[in-house]
Parts: structure tokens; sequence; C-alpha cells
């Protein structure tokens, strides 16, 4: 095993010293005081006391009330933890509001966890209900809370997302914006158990996906609409043009010639029937880009999981296509998702994830129960569409049945 | 710094309100407070990729610190007039510590190196684990990386063509229900592979992620190229008096989960006998006794996680190991398949590095560009890979089910008398 340090690093209580590296790093030499694979710092020294001494004999657990666990030792000894949201993206200063409380309450010790949740531990009763009162009355100017207390057991717990249009340069829609209009209208599900199962919600500006999205309860995704432009007069000169016609996936891009002001320039050209929108071109050439305000827009995509409970994981199913882009608040994308969570909600067994659940009552009735439009796009084109095809007598016979009398 | 400019932000300051903690907010009170152009910038180009629907950051850019080949994210803004302070923004990604605890020392000694070198703006975490610093320009790179490394003893982690920073549940540090050390085992993947990590020489990326339980609350199944999910074989641990307290209503099913919502009184045979994927439980009424026939269990968790404090996974701990997790681009979505059903896990986990290593030699050898373990383990055969490449035996557990096509790839040696047949022979028999 490797070796615990049971303190942190005295390191890290000297201050910081802002013109230490000017004084380190020579760029006449880069090598000179150079440190190189460290890695991370050891987990041990991060965590608190009572946990290192717990490591590996906890019992059991409790959900006190939602986004308050509490753990039980063989030891005897006990842990409370308080789970609160965060926006992920957020500055130093959030940071050192979060450093303030674990300060005043932790010992300074504090964690995240896998859905951008922050997790502050307490050992005594007493202590945590004033960390509970001081997390709630913390609001930002505009009126929200800084620290919304929830995400445990049959709730909606925070977004897994990523970059958007803070930081990545194929997102076909935004993250944290769309993220918060979803969590604004979902915020009584984060703070409470009355859902029949946890809902995991995931969203990826791409389908890049980064991220878990295609084995979420309910995920957004954004796409394009739209095959790549082609920049005829600067593709050879920025791009690797075998490179590109290898990087679509349906072998949609060929390579062409063309005159541009009387110059012969190497190009390519786009099957635009065969494209997917996938944008694997534009990664691959700058010279091919594909986002576009009027093309661009987001898929829902429900009944994935993770978890083995029960039943395997699965991955999630399309049931929206296409939902424009309406920033600031993305009221129709929004309005599904809610629509989606509250008809589950109203419908399943308790333990029913909301894959599970659909499985019971089949897609048909899942699509007549949320009154979510079935469209030629929803039937599987792609590779290994068959697999999806309805080869059995088993289905019913919801609002979708027309009976065909006649057949011109 | 002097001057800053407050770009107009309508649609954006309309995510001030509602009740999930707003960046926006956040966002303008550091740059107000710290007065960082960067932070306005930021803001105003966001509000004009509100405005007209698209993202306003230039194609990639190739940016790094010496001797490293990831870590970096290079960044530029196409509106660079306009936003002259996040003309370049590139990312760096910070090797988080395993299950993401911290010590506000560190944290705050980060926090003063990002308000110094980069914009101040950062994620709690990004999706693949790291710590990500969200803003900076070149010149800054070397001196983050010297900063983190002197001041921190902190590293990069990875992007591109290499190993992913490993990322794994709380594991031991809280939850009762982990059979391996999730954490240590992250440590001592990470350390061990710092070379793939930082210096791609792989098809593709690569991402390693260990879960502590069938719950796999990292998603390793779904995210990992190398899933680590703990397991156990032998018999669930009962408490008969607490599964009694269960039934009798004393102890809250599934630790308080549905506390919200009248379903009832708590129903052992509805709740937990009935759901039970493998219908390997029995309630016996009138012993009021449970019993498992834990030779048919599959180890989902539905029963544990229904009562914690009366069952627990059994003693013989270790890991399943699957691999081939990918999102959907491009041959689609795949989740991870099993290939070793149980592995033992101490320290200094020789086995796991060893098999990691076999199947990184295989597939930097014969992986295509891009193509991710799983579309390669696609492209050879399941079977192929398992005995071929790995050597290991096929078992049942490796598929769902068998084959329904007879389509089979023999190998010449499986057949008596090979492949090579004589024509003349054969017409002697069958004049044509
Ligand atoms: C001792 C009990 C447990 C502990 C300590 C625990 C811990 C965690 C933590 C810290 C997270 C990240 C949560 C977040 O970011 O909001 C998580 C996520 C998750 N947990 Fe648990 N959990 C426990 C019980 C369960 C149960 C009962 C289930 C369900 C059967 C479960 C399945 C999951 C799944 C599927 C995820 C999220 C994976 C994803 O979609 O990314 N866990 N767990
Ligand atoms: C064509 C393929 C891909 C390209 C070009 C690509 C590109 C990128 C870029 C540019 C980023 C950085 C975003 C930013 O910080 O600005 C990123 C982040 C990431 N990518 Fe990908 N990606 C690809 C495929 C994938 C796939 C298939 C996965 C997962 C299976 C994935 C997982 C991630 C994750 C987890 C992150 C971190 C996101 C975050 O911090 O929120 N990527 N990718
Ligand atoms: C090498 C593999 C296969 C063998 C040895 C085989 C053998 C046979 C035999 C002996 C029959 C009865 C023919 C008759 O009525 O005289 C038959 C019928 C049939 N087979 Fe196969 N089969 C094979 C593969 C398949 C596959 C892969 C499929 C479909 C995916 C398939 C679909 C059918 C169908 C639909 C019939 C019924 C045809 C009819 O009654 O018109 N077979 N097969
Ligand atoms: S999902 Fe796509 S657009 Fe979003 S951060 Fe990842 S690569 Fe960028
Ligand atoms: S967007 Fe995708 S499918 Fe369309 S041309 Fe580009 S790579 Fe091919
Ligand atoms: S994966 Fe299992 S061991 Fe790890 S935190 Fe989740 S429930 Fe606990
Ligand atoms: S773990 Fe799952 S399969 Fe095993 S006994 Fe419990 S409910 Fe049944």
């Amino acid at each position: 095993m490797s070796e615990r340090p049971e303190r942190p690093d005295p390191i890290y209580f000297e201050p910081y010293d802002p013109t230490l590296a000017e004084k380190l790093y020579n760029p006449q030499k880069p090598m000179e005081n150079r440190i190189t694979d460290i890695g991370p710092p050891h987990y041990w020294q991060f965590l608190p006391p009572v946990i290192q001494r717990n490591y590996g004999k906890w019992k059991s657990h409790e959900i006190l009330q939602p986004g308050v666990l509490k753990y039980k030792s063989e030891t005897g000894d006990v842990v409370y933890v308080v789970r609160c949201g965060t926006p992920r993206l957020e500055t130093t200063d959030y940071i050192r509001e979060i450093c303030e409380i674990a300060d005043k309450y932790c010992d300074g010790y504090v964690r995240w966890t896998t859905r951008n949740n922050v997790e502050f531990h307490v050992t005594d009763e007493e202590k945590l209900r004033a960390l509970i009162e001081d997390l709630k009355s913390r609001k930002m100017p505009g009126g929200a809370y800084k620290f919304p207390i929830g995400g445990t057991g049959a709730s909606v717990t925070n977004i897994v997302h990523t970059q958007g249009w803070i930081h990545c340069h194929t997102a076909a829609i935004d993250a944290s914006g769309v993220v918060k209009a979803i969590m604004d209208e979902l915020f009584d599900y984060f703070g409470s158990h009355k859902l029949p199962a946890q809902v995991r919600i995931a969203l990826a500006c791409c389908i890049n996906m980064c991220g878990a999205v295609h084995c979420s309860d309910i995920a957004v995704v954004g796409i394009h609409r739209k095959p790549p432009l082609i920049e005829d007069d600067r593709l050879e000169k920025v791009c690797e043009i075998p490179l590109v016609i290898a990087s679509c996936p349906l072998g949609a891009i060929k390579p062409a010639t063309v005159e541009v002001e009387g110059q012969k320039r190497k190009t390519v050209r786009v099957n635009v029937d065969r494209c997917m929108f996938c944008g694997n071109c534009y990664t691959m050439c700058p010279a091919m880009p594909i986002s576009d305000g009027q093309g661009d827009g987001l898929a829902v995509v429900v009944g994935g999981k993770v978890s083995n409970r029960i039943t395997p994981p699965r991955f999630s199913k399309v049931v929206i296509p296409y939902i424009p882009n309406e920033p600031p608040r993305w009221p129709t994308a929004v309005k599904w998702i809610k629509k989606i969570l509250e008809v589950y909600s109203q419908h399943a067994n308790k333990y029913e994830r909301i894959g599970d659940w659909i499985e019971r009552i089949g897609w048909e009735r899942f699509f007549e129960l949320t009154e979510i439009p079935f469209t030629w796009h929803l039937i599987d084109d792609y590779r290994l569409a068959y697999d999806t095809y309805r080869t059995s007598m088993h289905f019913k016979f919801t609002n979708h049945v027309e009976t065909m009398v006649d057949f011109e | 710094m002097g001057e800053v400019k407050k770009h107009d932000t309508p649609l954006l300051d309309e995510l001030k309100s509602g009740p999930w903690p707003s960046f926006v907010d956040d966002i303008y009170n550091y740059a107000e407070k710290h007065k960082k152009q960067a932070g306005f910038d930021i803001l105003g180009q966001m509000e004009l990729s509100y405005k007209n629907k698209e993202t306003h950051w230039k194609h990639g850019g190739i940016v790094g610190v010496f001797g490293y080949g990831g870590g970096v994210i290079g960044r530029y803004s196409d509106q660079q007039e306009k936003f002259p302070a996040i003309w370049a923004f590139h990312t760096v990604r910070v090797n988080q510590p395993a299950a993401k605890w911290y010590h506000t020392s560190a944290l705050r000694k980060l926090c003063d190196l990002w308000d110094h070198r980069g914009s101040g703006i950062m994620n709690f975490h990004g999706s693949t684990g790291d710590i990500i610093l969200l803003g900076t320009v070149t010149e800054q790179l070397e001196y983050i990386f010297y900063d983190l490394t002197h001041q921190l003893k902190m590293d990069l982690g990875g992007s591109g063509s290499n190993l992913r920073t490993p990322e794994c549940c709380v594991g031991m540090s809280r939850c009762e229900w982990s059979c391996i050390d999730t954490q240590d085992i992250i440590y001592e993947l990470t350390m061990q592979f710092q070379d793939e990590l930082h210096r791609p020489a792989f098809p593709y990326k690569f991402k390693i992620k260990v879960s502590g339980c069938p719950n796999d609350c990292v998603a390793a199944i779904a995210r990992a190229d190398f899933s680590i999910i703990g397991t156990w074989r032998d018999d669930i641990k009962i408490d008969q008096e607490a599964v009694r307290a269960y039934v009798g209503g004393e102890l809250k099913p599934n630790a308080g989960a549905h506390s919200d919502r009248d379903w009832g009184p708590f129903d052992i045979k509805k709740e937990v006998i009935d759901l039970c994927p493998t219908k390997c439980m029995f309630w016996d009424e009138g012993q009021k006794k449970l019993y498992i026939n834990n030779r048919e269990c599959n180890r989902c968790m539905h029963c544990i996680n229904v009562m914690p404090e009366a069952l627990r996974p059994g003693d013989d701990r270790g890991a399943t190991i699957l691999m081939g997790a990918k999102a959907p681009i491009l041959e689609g979505a795949q989740l991870s398949t099993v290939i070793v059903p149980f592995m033992k896990l101490e320290p200094p986990y020789d086995n796991l590095k060893n098999l990691i290593y076999k199947v990184w030699d295989y597939w930097m050898e014969n992986g295509k560009n891009r193509e991710r373990l799983g579309e390669t383990i696609q492209r050879i055969g399941l079977n192929r890979f398992i005995v071929d490449v790995l050597g290991l035996k096929p078992i049942p557990q490796h598929v769902r089910e068998p084959r329904s096509n007879p389509y089979i790839f023999w190998k010449e040696e499986e057949v008596e008398g090979g492949w090579t047949r004589d024509v003349a022979e054969f017409r002697r028999r069958h004049p044509a």
C-alpha cells in the first residue's frame, strides 16, 4: 500500500508566493528546476481524522433528511454529511466560501462528489444543525441559494455536464445555462425524496458526449443539423485531407479540386445525403465549421442507467429528436424534461428507475402518457438499427394505432 | 489593472434569478471584486453566444508545457477585438486527489494561484474528474506548471490520445459497500502510469475508473475503457435481527431514500423478494427469517440498498474487470464488457497493472488511429481478444447469450486434415 501521509503537507500552510515561478523557470533552460510526473497529492492527507480512523470500517448509513447522511462505523464512530449542489462552473471566491464553511465546521476538510455536489462532514449533531442553518442562509445577490442541500435518495441530484459556450469550440448548445434553467425548475426534486427512485440527469453539448450522458435517466445532448461548411480557399492550408476523409464515420467526404480566383485548390466535398451532422470532420479540420444558430439545438434521451441494481445498466433512448436553442432559459426543453419526470413520478413503482418503468409499460405507453409526438426520426436507421425493430406480436393498442380499413 | 469594462448581458442576467446557484452572479461578483476584465469579457462573449446561438471559440490550438503532451487545452476567442481579456482562454487540467477530498489549505493556495495567473474561473470538477482551471494565456502556462509542482505538489491531468486522469468513487473512506480500496488503487495506478498520462502514445484516449461495488457511482461501466468494479463471491451477510426491524417498521427502508412520499408500510415480499432479479430470496413469515440462495445471486445490490443495516456484501472481496465503454461517437455507444469476472486486488496491485500493460501493448500495436479499445475489441472480435490477445479462457460470463448464427471463423488447426485438399482426389469421389 502507498504510504499514508497523516496530515496535509506542510507546504499547503505556506502562503502562495506569486513570484517564485518566475525565479525558477528559465525559458532558455526549460529543464532547469523542472519537476515532472509527481502525480496527484496523496489522498490520505486530505481525509478528516474521523475518516482516517474508520477507513474501510463503515457499517451502515441512513439519510436523516434530504441531503443529510449519517454513517455509522464498526468502531462506534459516527459521521454526518451534508451534501450541497454547486454550479460546477465557479470562481475562486465561491471555492473560498466553501473553504470558510469547511474551516468553521469541518476542521478544513471537504469533498466533492462525482456529480458536482460538495460534501461537508461533521461528527456531532450540534454542529450539524448549525452547519445546515448556515448553508441555508447563504444566498447570491440575485436570490439563488449558494449551497442548496439535497441530492440524496429518490431525488434529482446535480446534473453532470460539459462545457458548452463557456469553453468549447464544437458546442451545439450551452451547458451551464441549460443546467441552471433545468435545476431551477426541478429544484423541489433536488431537496426532497418524493420520486420512485433516484433520477440522474446529464447534459452534453455535442455528440462527443464527454461524460455518461448515454446512460442517464434523462439527458440532453446538443446536436447539429446542417452539414459542415467548406472553406475551399483555406482548407488545404489548415487540414490534412486524408485525415479529414478518414474522420467521417459515414464515408461522406470525398477529395476534390476546385478553382479559387484562378488557382487550383485541393479541398473536399461532402455528400450531404449521407451526413449525420456529427462534427467529426470539424474536429479534424477547422476549415469545416458546422455550428449554426438555426440548425443547432438539442435532443432529449431517456431511460438509461449505470447502476446494476435489479436490472443491468442500459443505454438512454432518443425520445425528442430536436428542440431549438432558446437561450437564456430553454423553456421548451425544460418543459418536456419536467413533464417526463412528473409522468414518471406519477406512474412508476417504488424503486423503479425511469428505464425500468418504461420497460414495464412499453415505449408506446410512454409516448402516450407523456404526449411526446412520435416521429420518423425516432426509428433507428444507424448501425444495429434492427435490434430496435418490433419483431413480435407483443404491443399495446395506445392512441397511436389507427385501425387500417382501406389502403389505396 | 485600472479600468474594467462591463458588457451589457440582458440574456445572461436572467440566469441570476431562480433558486439554483447562479454562475452568472458568481462570475460577476468575482469580476467586480477583483477588477478582472476576463470575468466581464467571458460573460460578454457568452451573451453574444446566447444572442446568435453559436459558440465563439476558435478551433483548438496546440499549447502545453515542456515535456508533456497533454493537460492543457488551447482555446482562442473569435471575438478578440471585443473581448481582449479572453483572446486566449486555455484550460489547465489538474489531477484531483482520489475521491476528491481536500483540505482548505490546499484549496485556498490553488485559488491564490489561479487569481494570480488565470481568470479565477474553474470547474470543480471536469467530467473526467480533474480540477479544471478555465482561462489563461500561453505565456502563463509554464509558470502555472511550476507553481503547481513546486508550491502545491500537484500535477497536470490527461488530455489527447493518452491515459486520461483515473477516477474513483468515495470508496472505503465513507461507503460501507466498497469491496475494494478504490482510492488506493487509483492512486497507485495514477503514480505507476505517469508517463502514459502525460505523453500521448495511444491510438486514442484511454480511461480507467474504479467503483467499489455494482452500484457503480462513478459510472465506470459506461465511461471507462477499463472499468474496475468491486464485488464479492461468497454469501451476503445477514443480520436477521435488523431484517426483522425493517419488517417491523423500526428501520426506514433504503436508508430513508423515499421519505417524502407515503408508499405504505414496508413490505419485504413486494419490495425485496419479488424485485430480486434472480428470485433467489425467501422470507419465511412464520420463522421471521430471510434466506438467500447465494449461489444464484447476481450481486445486483438491490436488497443491500434497501436494507443497509441488515445486509452487507460478503467477505471474499475483489473486483470484476470490464473493458471497452465509450460514448456514441463513432460506432455507437458501448458499455464495458466483462473480461475478468473476479480478481483479487491487493497492494501493490501487480496483477492489475500487468493486465493493463498487456491490453495497452496490443492496442498500441493494433488499434487504428482514433479507435477506442471497445472498437478494437469489436473489430477483432471479443472471442479473439479474450483468447488470443489476453490468453484467457472463454466462459459463459463473457456473453449475455451465445451467438445465434453458425457463421464461425474456424481456425485451420481446429479442423482435421487442415484446409489443403486435393481437388483431383475430390473429383475421383465425386465426378463432375
Ligand atoms: C452507502 C451508500 C452510498 C454511498 C456512500 C454512495 C455514494 C455516492 C456518491 C458520493 C455519489 C456521487 C453522488 C453525487 O455526486 O451526487 C454516488 C452516485 C451514484 N450512486 Fe451512490 N452511494 C450510495 C448508495 C447508492 C445506492 C443505494 C445506489 C443505487 C442503487 C447508488 C447508485 C449510484 C449511482 C448510479 C450513482 C451515479 C452514477 C452516475 O450516474 O454518474 N448509490 N453515490
Ligand atoms: C471526436 C471526438 C472528441 C473530441 C474532438 C473531443 C474534444 C474535447 C474537447 C475539446 C474537450 C475540452 C472541452 C473544454 O474544456 O473546452 C473535451 C473534454 C472532454 N471530453 Fe471529449 N472529445 C471527443 C470525444 C470524447 C468522448 C467520446 C468522450 C467520452 C467518452 C469524451 C469525454 C470528454 C470529457 C469527460 C471531457 C471533459 C469535459 C469536462 O470537463 O466537462 N470526449 N473533449
Ligand atoms: C448455416 C446456417 C443455416 C442452416 C444450416 C439452415 C438450414 C435451414 C434449413 C434446413 C431450412 C429448411 C429448408 C427447407 O424447408 O427445406 C431452413 C429454412 C429457413 N432458414 Fe435457415 N439455415 C441456416 C441459417 C439461416 C439464417 C442465418 C437465417 C436467417 C437469418 C435462416 C432463415 C431461414 C428461414 C427464414 C427458413 C424458412 C424458409 C422457408 O420456409 O421458406 N437460416 N434453414
Ligand atoms: S460535449 Fe462536445 S461540445 Fe461539449 S465540451 Fe465535450 S466536446 Fe465540447
Ligand atoms: S458532420 Fe460527420 S457525417 Fe457529416 S461530413 Fe462531417 S464527419 Fe461526415
Ligand atoms: S460505487 Fe458502491 S462502493 Fe462506491 S460509493 Fe457507490 S455504493 Fe459505495
Ligand atoms: S443482491 Fe440482488 S440478486 Fe442478490 S439477493 Fe440481493 S436482490 Fe437478489
